[in-house]
């Protein structure tokens, strides 16, 4: 059944997430933090961290699906709107709420693809560098045909931080205060993980629900009720909610 | 232990002594009364009982076995929802909870007492009660349609029997034939409702009486989601419906039920079908328990709590809070708020700052749908909006269709956070 398939790939892209984590301090702890806005993306230098993706992305001319969709003409797409690719239900539900890939949603996407979409089947634990991320973007751009929608070098040059400075993510929820939080959020989605239009949010790993709703919070992620519900949680209360909806019983 | 007859007859004067003094209750444990099982009862009487894990007695007055929801009940008329589908029953609420459930009237509230009659004849004492009574029409609201004429003229504005009988004269409309709306003035309950019904009305007669007609009275001015609507029965129903406001003379309607015939401004218009929502004001036994200034009941915005007794709660849409509708998923918000604040009146929890919410999803043709929402916090003066988003004029058929689909689970959400 493809929802079991779905909630199997869920469960294991959170583990990687908390990996990415762990490295990430690490990281952060010497080159934090980036001087952002000196970034250019070098495409000479993309095509080498290309060879990362190519196992499931093809590019270029004869470029097919593969394991993941091919990724010509990404820059201006809508999300999950490519051809007849098999998209994950969260990147389809993406799609149909606005979210179009440009270098800000793209740049958010590589570095923790579990900021935008959280059930994504892009086996891909994220990346970390900014720098790495602008190269990497600036090669994938030049197979997008529409120069109009592709960021030139101010653009390139500014990309925000996207990654949850690691205070926040190490805050340690409120329960409590949590349950009383999560009446609000059960009007909607279901306690017992049943979704019928609207996902379940029952049993995620904290860290995973903490990246979603401050996405929504910024509003990267596109959905009008989510990014007014997530808009007025502070990150205790955001926390709170977290370690909440991780331990209940379905 | 054996029953003898020493400690029987012990057992029996502790049961006499229980109905001679209906204050006392079991083991002590405080006792909350909930008159209404709708969004706002129902869901109060579970977060309380489940909360409480026991410590707080729920006691549910509600007089219907089966709660037929009024949202979706426009579904159910354009045919998106079988009838039988928005029906719910209250027996998980008594089994999983141990909320006691007891289908009957409230007849009045004694607030000096604490206590509530039920038409059996019982008498509840309570520690806190709760009313979330729902709507009542306003007398005259519309001369010449009374309750004694909604067979006639449906109103159709509570969830059930009126809505399916309104159906079934849509569906016996003669070819070509005529369905009008009185719409209500404000304030009122589910502010799309109307307009998502005109939606539902016209894809239903679209389908099986493409030539008939549909006309709108309405008293106001301006109504929810206005542009989202028009844009709708223009690319959907181009032709096929007429609104006459108040510039025409719709504040000045009355109707004829013997007749069928609606007399807008002194023009009458003849119909086959006529569905009078008249002007609304809380449920009758808000007004009976003494918690109402004028047609809706005050309450304090920070705990829902009436301004006009301290152990009384009103919820969802015969209270007055402000800035909230009156809605469905309003009443569930409000519902959340009061429950907590309850049970920390009553047993010392935690009690958080109040937080309020509410969406309305309307569907305008098949998978077209759209929403308007907002946040709300409490103010020293009332409910007030904090932040609004409303679906935009000129979606694309994907991002309505995801909105559509969004509604369904939000139905399944709410019906769940309430019953199961």
């Amino acid at each position: 059944m493809p929802n079991e398939a779905m909630r199997g790939d869920a469960r294991f892209v959170p583990l990687r997430c908390v990996l990415m984590r762990i490295c990430a301090a690490a990281l952060l702890a010497v080159a934090w933090p980036v001087a952002a806005a000196e970034l250019t993306g070098d495409p000479a230098r993309g095509e080498e961290l290309w060879q990362e993706c190519s196992g499931c992305h093809l590019i270029g001319r004869d470029a097919v699906d593969a394991v993941g969709p091919h990724l010509n003409g990404l820059f201006g797409r809508r999300a999950a709107a490519h051809g007849d690719f098999p998209y994950s239900d969260g990147l389809v539900r993406m799609g149909a709420d606005g979210l179009v890939w440009d270098f800000e949603t793209l740049d958010a996407y590589v570095e923790n693809p579990l900021a935008l979409v959280s059930d994504t089947r892009m086996g891909y634990p994220g990346l970390e560098d900014p720098q790495e991320r602008a190269d990497l973007l600036a090669f994938v751009r030049l197979y997008s045909d529409s120069p109009a929608d592709i960021p030139e070098a101010p653009r390139t040059a500014n990309p925000s931080n996207h990654d949850i400075a690691p205070e926040i993510l190490a805050l340690v929820g409120d329960a409590e205060y949590g349950a009383y939080l999560s009446s609000e959020c059960k009007t909607c989605h279901q306690a017992d993980g049943s979704a019928q239009g609207i996902p379940s949010i029952t049993q995620w790993p904290e860290d995973a629900f903490v990246v979603a709703m401050h996405a929504y919070k910024r509003k990267l992620r596109p959905h009008a009720v989510m990014q007014m519900i997530a808009g007025r949680l502070n990150d205790e209360e955001i926390a709170a909610l977290a370690a909440y909806f991780a331990t209940i019983e379905p | 232990m054996a029953l003898n007859r020493r400690n029987f007859l012990g057992a029996a004067a502790t049961m006499s002594a229980t109905l001679a003094a209906p204050m006392v209750r079991a083991q002590g444990r405080p006792h909350v009364v909930v008159i209404g099982g709708g969004c706002g009862g129902a869901t109060a009487a579970r977060y309380l009982a489940k909360d409480s894990e026991g410590a707080i007695d729920v006691t549910l007055i509600e007089p219907q076995r089966t709660y037929y929801t009024c949202f979706f009940g426009n579904l159910y008329i354009g045919g998106f929802e079988q009838y039988d589908d928005l029906g719910h029953s209250y027996s998980t609420l008594a089994a999983a909870y141990g909320i006691n459930v007891i289908h009957d009237l409230a007849m009045g509230v004694d607030k000096d007492a604490k206590t509530v009659t039920i038409a059996s004849g019982e008498t509840l004492s309570y520690d806190k009660l709760v009313i979330s009574p729902g709507i009542d029409f306003l007398e005259d609201s519309v001369p010449g349609w009374s309750l004694a004429a909604q067979d006639a003229m449906p109103h159709a504005y509570k969830g059930g029997t009126q809505v399916a009988l309104l159906k079934a004269q849509i569906e016996a409309m003669p070819e070509g034939g005529r369905y009008a709306m009185v719409a209500p003035p404000n304030p009122y309950r589910c502010p799309p409702g109307p307009y998502e019904r005109i939606s539902m009305v016209a894809h239903l007669l679209k389908e099986t009486n493409p030539t008939a007609k549909i006309l709108i009275v309405d008293p106001k001015e301006k109504f929810s989601k206005q542009g989202l609507f028009e844009e709708g029965w223009q690319n959907h129903y181009s032709g096929m419906i007429e609104r006459i406001g108040p510039d025409f003379g719709a504040d000045n309607t009355e109707v004829d039920p013997a007749a069928m015939v609606i007399n807008v401004d002194g023009v009458e218009e003849k119909v086959d079908v006529c569905n009078v929502i008249p002007g609304q004001k809380a449920g009758w036994i808000a007004h009976a328990a003494g918690v109402t200034d004028g047609n809706w009941a005050p309450v304090m915005p920070d705990t829902m709590r009436s301004r006009l007794d301290d152990h009384i709660y009103v919820l969802g849409d015969a209270s007055e809070q402000g800035d909230m509708p009156k809605s469905g998923f309003s009443a569930n918000s409000q519902a959340k708020v009061a429950a907590m604040t309850i049970r920390g009146e009553l047993t010392g929890s935690r009690v958080f700052p109040a937080r309020y919410s509410n969406t309305c999803w309307s569907l305008i043709a098949t998978e077209d749908g759209v929403k308007v929402g907002a946040s709300y916090e409490p103010t020293e003066e009332k409910i007030a909006s904090t932040g609004s988003f409303i679906s935009q004029t000129g979606e694309d058929a994907a991002l309505r269709k995801q909105t559509y689909e969004e509604s369904l689970g939000w139905y399944a959400g709410i019906t769940a956070d309430m019953f199961s």
